[in-house]
């Protein structure tokens, strides 16, 4: 009995690698449109008159970013957890009825929970604050969730075989913790139901709407704290997670550094969080907190750079897997992205750059660069990589994918070099001033320059979600196929042609 | 080295939580007893304005314009003294957005009227011909809540101790009141009564009607929320 090989459950990671897949189409889908949107603004009223409530960009703006970060990528972080825990930690969720429960309950309530967000937001529903619009029924829903998936973690850990955790779990124990801090903190509110007026009517007007428990700059402090934040323990943290896990298992090399992987780890949670004053530059927030924020962020590049340099070494004399896998691809350009856009943040943090980077397209080409190129390279990768192990089927198309990661690629390239020309430009334009003193430009000249950069970003996006959707074609062909893999590959993915 | 502390899931998870959780205490916790205080001239929100306040919410204005001039040259001659500290005090949640695809607005109220809003917000192409901004022209057949402005307004009065119905100092050292109604009733005569004000500068023929019978279309509310930024 002992001896035997362990029979791991996948019930509830396949369920999140659906959800991961179909909000990936949606939220990209949404920001495609919305990108046009900016280029050819007759598009806010393609669905009609009628509908332009709900289909201009203002409306559909929350619902792009809320789809992409928390339906895509903590679907894919909980897909990943699900593969991932119970192989690392030794132990089945099949050995524990309450875990297999909490699982399928943890996404059942995901969902409910996504089709809230999905509606209320679409009436115009929202906080306002940015990664945070839900409202309050919403938030704690949300934080149920949450429990539930730290019950699943902690629960898991109480059962496992293997002492020592492995690195990827020390990562989605500080996702874990880190999202549930900041949400918790940043969500204050008070439904404005429970007011009560002098002539002593209570529950007045729309049960759903509330007030933040803080105000002004001290609002928009915690607000930047959780923004910026909320990009490392949903964008970062948890994605190292899996390529710690992912990139050693396909490759079939040992991690290049343990020390490595301490330092960047415990320098990535310390530094971190100091950062998000980079967001409120020149802003009414106090002096020395700017600072902070800007010191931080350069040295974050260390740790950042640590965990990207860690795994591009374990590809140490298998360079040639990146030429002959499309699977390695991915995980190698997702690293390299990443250290990409942990470069580029610091210098976007630097005082003077912020000044004509901040509130231009150039902040949104970086967030892009390490979103399409970081975040969604890995996570594709870590499904490809759990497919076939999943399903026990050979992945569909090898030739698909490679095409897949090329179309992608090109997206991507042409996103950030876009927004880069764009929003530098504007930037300059807006502080221009003629030999007089005079403000050389108007507004809308700085808006009219950017028509083409837009149309070109809207492509870039286009092209990422056509790749996106020949991923989400080589899932369902892999998982529908009838060519069954028996025994478990240790290492590269078998891959039909 | 840290062999021992990976072993230990409970002192693994407090430590890690012990290390995020450093930063916000320091950055965060002692600047809140500072930073809120009104400066001299900023005011609550009336009732229609707060309605106002919660139509740029409802359709993420915030998405595309921000509500921070930032002390350079360039900013303050483009939209007026830079902001300050002080004036965001009775602003909740906070407004400064984290894109200008559309320009600042923060001072918007010093130097465009009701008349150019209601233009504009119908259809931004008749005022600046290649503005990429779509037009809102259902905010002048939907109706503003008027009954959660009022419920939001008791909340901040209730639990932050927001001043209304109290004198509040102004820049000339004359003080002003604004003020709150003390049942659903009277919040609704009061902002219509406001709403009065602004549509009699307005055109379109069907807001003042609706106006005219006791209603207050959304871009009414808007409007009074975009004039009151200064």
């Amino acid at each position: 009995m002992e001896n035997r090989p362990l029979e791991y459950d996948y019930t509830v990671a396949k369920m999140f690698m659906l959800t991961t897949i179909i909000l990936g189409i949606v939220g990209m889908a949404i920001g495609v449109f919305i990108a046009f949107e900016l280029a050819f603004p007759g598009l806010n009223t393609v669905f009609g008159e009628g509908l332009a409530e709900y289909t201009n960009f203002s409306r559909l703006r929350p619902l792009h970013t809320d789809a992409v970060a928390f339906g895509f990528t903590v679907s894919g972080i909980f897909a990943t957890w699900f593969y991932v825990g119970q192989r690392v930690l030794k132990v089945s969720m099949a050995e524990s009825k309450f875990l297999m429960f909490i699982g399928k309950l943890q996404f059942w309530l995901y969902v409910i929970g996504v089709a809230a967000v999905v509606v209320s937001l679409f009436m115009g529903y929202t906080t306002s604050k940015e990664y945070a619009e839900f409202e309050w029924p919403i938030d704690i829903a949300i934080v149920v969730v949450w429990v539930l998936w730290g019950v699943s973690i902690f629960g898991l850990i109480g059962i496992r075989r293997e002492k020592s955790l492995y690195i990827s779990i020390w990562y989605y124990i500080a996702t874990f913790l880190g999202v549930a801090m900041l949400y918790l903190f940043n969500n204050m509110e008070v439904p404005t139901m429970l007011a009560t007026s002098p002539a002593g009517e209570s529950a007045i007007g729309d049960w759903m709407h509330s007030v933040s428990m803080y105000a002004g700059t001290n609002d928009a402090l915690v607000q930047w704290w959780y923004g910026h934040n909320a990009v490392a323990f949903v964008f970062t943290v948890p994605i190292i997670a899996m390529i710690y896990y992912f990139l050693p298992k396909e490759s079939g090399q040992a991690i290049y550094s343990y020390k490595l992987s301490l330092l960047s780890f415990w320098g990535l949670m310390f530094v971190y969080l100091w950062a998000g004053g980079h967001h409120l530059l020149f802003s009414t927030v106090p002096d020395w907190m700017q600072t902070m924020g800007s010191i931080f962020s350069v040295i974050l590049i260390l740790p950042s750079w640590g965990s990207a340099i860690n795994m591009l070494l374990t590809m140490k004399g298998e360079w040639q897997q990146v030429a002959a896998s499309p699977l390695i691809k991915f995980m190698v350009l997702a690293s390299t992205f990443y250290m990409f856009s942990t470069l580029e943040g610091p210098i976007q943090a630097i005082k003077s750059v912020n000044a004509i980077a901040h509130f231009t397209d150039w902040i949104v080409g970086h967030v892009h660069d390490g979103t399409l190129g970081w975040v969604g390279f890995m996570i594709i990768a870590a499904l490809y990589h759990m497919a076939p192990r999943v399903f026990k089927r050979e992945l569909y198309s090898k030739s698909l994918m490679a095409a897949q990661f090329w179309i992608q690629t090109l997206g991507i390239v042409l996103y950030f070099t876009s927004m880069w020309i764009a929003g530098i430009t504007q930037g300059m334009m807006w502080r221009a001033h003629d030999e007089f003193g005079n403000l050389a430009y108007s507004f809308i000249d700085t808006v009219d320059v950017l028509h083409p950069y837009y149309a070109l970003r809207g492509t870039g996006g286009l092209l990422y979600l056509a790749g996106f959707f020949i991923f989400a074609y080589n899932i369902y062909k892999t998982w529908t196929s009838n060519k069954e893999v028996d025994a478990e590959r240790l290492n590269a993915s078998p891959m039909g042609a | 080295m840290f062999h021992w502390l990976e072993k230990n899931p409970f002192l693994f998870a407090v430590g890690v939580f012990i290390v995020i959780a450093f930063a916000g205490l320091i950055e965060i916790v002692p600047n809140f007893a500072e930073a809120s205080r009104p400066v001299i001239g900023t005011k609550p929100y009336s009732t229609l304005e707060l309605a106002g306040r919660q139509v740029y919410i409802k359709n993420s204005c915030n998405a595309c314009h921000s509500q921070l001039i930032r002390p350079f040259k360039s900013e303050t001659d483009r939209y007026g003294h830079y902001s300050l500290s002080g004036e965001y005090a009775y602003d909740r949640p906070f407004l400064w957005g984290s894109k200008r695809t559309g320009p600042d607005l923060h001072r918007v109220g010093n130097y465009r009227t009701t008349e150019w809003h209601e233009n504009h917000m119908k259809d931004p192409k008749s005022i600046v011909p290649t503005t990429i901004m779509p037009g809102y022209p259902w905010m002048f057949t939907t109706n503003a809540d008027i009954d959660t402005a009022y419920a939001e307004q008791l909340t901040v009065a209730q639990f932050f101790g927001v001043p209304y119905n109290k004198p509040v100092p102004m820049k000339d050292g004359s003080t002003t009141v604004v003020k709150m109604g003390k049942s659903i009733k009277e919040a609704r005569e009061l902002a219509l009564e406001e709403a009065k004000k602004v549509a009699a500068d307005m055109k379109d023929q069907d807001v003042k009607d609706a106006v005219a019978r006791g209603e207050i279309p959304e871009i009414v509310a808007l409007i009074a929320y975009l004039n009151s930024l200064k």
